[in-house]
């Protein structure tokens, strides 16, 4: 059904409508924690939903449009009767479902999937809320919302409306086929077209956006249309000819203006600057403007960018910096005496590298919304779990790059949900051991050097060792001996796959996945999790993340002609080897004793195939490296120095020829030279350690 | 602006890339492909090797910050490798939003072949040689081999040609 509708407008609608849901959620959770719904807020859901219905409408999602004007049509009450009995609760309760619904819709449009959920069940709860309301408040008759009061309504687009008159006038009377559905909303989207083509537009039924029965009014009389355009007969014709289920269409040229004129003796109102706004929002919008204006203040420095654009943008100035040196370090003019020059040339690199600072800064997004998303998740939890938990937020201003944001959202999602259904106890049991009734979860984000630090803490009832060894030991996750285990490592048995403490499944958690999917997550950004716990005193979870993919750092090594570049995360040590120490087992697998430890030996000239002089392990130097607690030596011609490097991903084509095992990337060194990031855990896999 | 008028824009700009080939050449056989297909056509230069991919994959090369893998063209076709001269040229081609680089021995010209002077290149033995080829065009008295660049870049392709090796 949607296969006419072109990509970019249903992209925009994507983005536009999940940052629209996202405010309403917002709205919605503030409005819970205080118990009303005070009038600003009212206004402001109002608008919002009023904005969904209409682009939803716009791109044909009917389910959706339909549910967002129930929705509004509630907080239209709200706001024009301002009723004393509300029953807040049962209100977030609605509007959040019916805000989950449209998500819902909206990931499945994501997915180039059909949007064919079903509201009518959500959208009889609403209706029956709001006569709930109505009866509850005591105020009849004038509930229903006014019916456009304009006798027409127009559009006038901007580009076209002063500098010419258009001198054709036209009369169209469009019936559609007799089982096409929703006439209104057919008939607005034609609309919505002509105005792009034509001066002023007028049409009978005037309100098929607001009232779904002039669809029958369309379905017998027909749509009719009044419009002023420039364009000839023929094109025009042609024009209307490409609606959809279309069965007849009459279209008359007007000779004089009478007819015109008058369909709108009445009234006359501009509407200038939308092309798509409908005048009664348009009036109401006035009054309310003054207190929606101190409403968004917050977001109004604000643009949206696509991530492409500034991935372009980065690779442009390190595409620069690497110019800049080239300049500047230029052999030819390195035996001159410059001083103008140098000093230009230090100026130039200053303002490069606060560039290329202010570049990356960009690409940073502060966790707030992350963690506004698990107010919403307790809200939920708490409600199913009869439990009563308060979240604080510390430090939800730090900044983290926007790719790892998007992955650390549902690990976060995970220890929340675990927090409150395993370790914040019942209320009862709370009040039996002296503790606040109300559980406290704070969760904290901080910067530590290169790393952020997400903490999530809970006063709930502790990590309970002797269960922990004892589920270990049943389901074989135990390695050694229990009384050897620190109480760190009996904490970390909780995040091996498989490992579940809760008994009975949940719908929120124990389903004995969580956790390592917490772990696994992490890794795969290259973060950690670290768990401390006193039982009866709460679980302290660590998650420890690197602010950014997008930049490491990383030692530069030499093997032959080629240049590797390792992250140094991953490097313990590096040394040159002795003869003595290092010897080779009878499979022909080179080994090194360091420290009364023994270690292989990977020698990269052999596993790239690159041509060194540099064979003999004396002559180049060891670098011992580390990932998921196995230990390997590389060995390399020289080490070259340390460098932080933006990592670049190899060229698809290359990927689809071979995996390469061994290298996770590639980066461009000062020199413009490329070199290649070795993958230290690939390394691992290939050697079967 | 009418769809119409843009329709037709547009199609006037695949009209005047329709027909012409950059010819380029490899030893004595001298090739073309379709300039459509062609982004830019630069100078040698410095190849960093990436291990583990099939030899006529040289490496991968900065293009202004941007990062791309090269084939020689030589020893795709199986013939014999020549050291880089100031004459080697690396064509870019963009297939479906891959860019891969083309070493050639030089560049020669846009040359246009119409249609009725391109020939099916006639069928050999072992039947399977004459893949990368789409047609014979006549230039003059000389004849130009056609690439289908898209068979170049052929996964599938690529591994044929592991195999036979």
């Amino acid at each position: 059904m949607n296969d006419y509708v072109n990509e970019p407008m249903l992209e925009m609608y994507i983005f536009e409508t999940s940052q629209l849901l996202e405010q309403l959620e917002q709205a919605i959770m503030e409005c819970e924690k205080s118990n009303v719904y005070p009038q600003e807020a009212v206004n402001e859901i109002f608008r919002l939903m009023h904005s969904i219905k209409g682009s939803s409408a716009m791109m044909l999602f009917n389910e959706v449009s339909t549910l967002a004007h129930t929705v509004e049509d509630l907080f239209y009450f709200l706001r024009e009767q301002k009723p004393k009995i509300v029953d807040c609760a049962k209100l977030s309760d609605l509007v959040l479902e019916s805000i989950d619904f449209v998500k819902v819709e909206i990931e499945k449009i994501k997915g180039r999937d059909e949007a064919d959920g079903k509201a009518t069940l959500l959208i009889d709860k609403l209706k029956d809320f709001l006569l709930l309301l109505k009866s509850q408040n005591d105020c009849e008759g004038s509930l229903e919302r006014p019916k456009t009061n304009k006798n027409q309504q127009y559009y006038i687009a901007v580009e076209k409306k002063s500098d010419m008159l258009s001198e054709n006038k036209y009369k169209a009377t469009i019936f559609f086929e007799e089982d096409c559905k929703m006439e209104n909303i057919r008939a607005y989207t034609i609309i919505h077209r002509l105005a792009e083509i034509s001066e002023e537009i007028f049409y009978t039924p005037q309100d098929i956006c607001e009232n779904e029965d002039s669809s029958a009014d369309i379905r017998e009389k027909g749509f009719q249309i009044l419009m002023k355009t420039n364009q000839p007969y023929e094109k025009v014709y042609e024009f209307l000819m490409q609606t959809i289920f279309l069965k007849e269409l009459i279209l008359i040229q007007l000779e004089d203006n009478q007819e015109f004129e008058s369909s709108y003796t009445a009234q006359r109102t501009n509407i200038e600057n939308s092309a798509d706004k409908i005048p009664y929002t348009e009036q109401k919008q006035d009054k309310n403007q003054s207190s929606k204006e101190v409403y968004n203040q917050g977001n109004q420095a604000m643009i949206s960018v696509n991530v492409n654009k500034l991935d372009k943008l980065m690779d442009l100035v390190g595409e620069m910096v690497i110019a800049e040196s080239m300049v500047t370090k230029n052999p030819e003019i390195q035996h001159l005496e410059l001083e103008n020059f140098q000093k230009a040339a230090r100026q130039l690199h200053k303002i490069t590298a606060e560039l290329q600072d202010m570049v990356m800064s960009i690409r940073m997004v502060p966790l707030s919304t992350t963690f506004l998303k698990m107010h919403r998740i307790m809200r939920d939890m708490c409600k199913k779990l009869g439990k009563e938990v308060r979240l604080e937020v510390v430090g939800e201003e730090t900044e983290v790059d926007k790719n790892i944001i998007e992955r650390i959202s549902d690990p976060l999602m995970h220890l929340i949900r675990n927090a409150i259904d395993h370790g914040i106890e019942d209320k009862e049991e709370r009040g039996q051991r002296g503790k606040d009734k109300i559980g406290t979860i704070v969760l904290e984000a901080k910067n530590q050097g290169n790393d952020v630090l997400v903490i999530i803490k809970d006063d709930g009832r502790g990590l309970n060792k002797s269960k922990i060894i004892q589920k270990a030991r049943e389901n074989g996750l135990l390695e050694k001996s229990e009384t050897d285990m620190t109480d760190k490592e009996i904490y970390s048995l909780i995040l091996l796959p498989g490992f579940s403490t809760k008994e009975n499944i949940t719908e929120f958690s124990g389903r004995g996945v969580g956790m390592d999917v917490v772990t696994k997550n992490l890794e795969k950004v290259g973060g950690s999790v670290a768990v401390e716990s006193t039982e009866d005193v709460g679980t302290i979870i660590t998650l420890k993340i690197p602010l950014t993919l997008a930049i490491i750092d990383g030692m530069n090594i030499k093997v032959g002609d080629s240049r590797y570049t390792i992250p140094i995360v991953a490097i313990k040590e590096s040394f040159r080897c002795q003869d003595e120490s290092y010897f080779t087992d009878p499979d022909d697998n080179e080994m090194i004793m360091v420290r009364g430890q023994c270690y292989p030996i990977l020698r990269l000239h052999k596993y790239h195939q690159v041509k060194t002089k540099i064979k003999k392990i004396s002559e180049g130097i060891l670098i011992m490296v580390e990932q998921n607690e196995k230990v390997i030596c590389l060995f390399a011609d020289a080490l070259l120095g340390q460098q932080q490097v933006v990592v670049k991903a190899l060229p698809n084509y290359i990927k689809n020829i071979k995996n390469i095992n061994g290298i996770a990337g590639c980066t461009l060194l000062g020199d413009g030279s490329i070199s290649l990031i070795l993958d230290v855990g690939g390394f691992m896999d290939s050697q079967r350690l | 602006m009418s769809k119409d008028r843009i329709e037709e824009f547009e199609e006037g700009i695949e009209d005047t890339q329709k027909g012409k080939f950059l010819t380029f050449s490899l030893g004595k056989e001298s090739y073309g492909i379709s300039i459509e297909f062609v982004t830019e056509i630069i100078g040698i230069l410095s190849i960093t090797e990436v291990p583990q991919v099939p030899e006529y994959i040289r490496g991968i090369v900065n293009l202004r910050g941007k990062i791309i893998p090269v084939m020689d063209m030589r020893l795709r076709f199986r013939k014999a490798f020549r050291e880089y001269n100031e004459r080697t040229c690396i064509i870019v081609i963009d297939i479906l939003g891959n860019s891969v680089g083309l070493i050639v021995d030089s560049v020669a010209e846009v040359t246009a072949i119409p249609e009725e002077d391109i020939v099916v290149p006639p069928m050999t033995h072992s039947g399977s040689s004459n893949k990368y080829i789409m047609g014979i065009g006549k230039v003059g008295h000389d004849v130009k081999l056609l690439l289908d660049c898209q068979k170049l870049i052929d996964k599938e392709e690529i591994d044929n040609f592991e195999l036979t090796i």
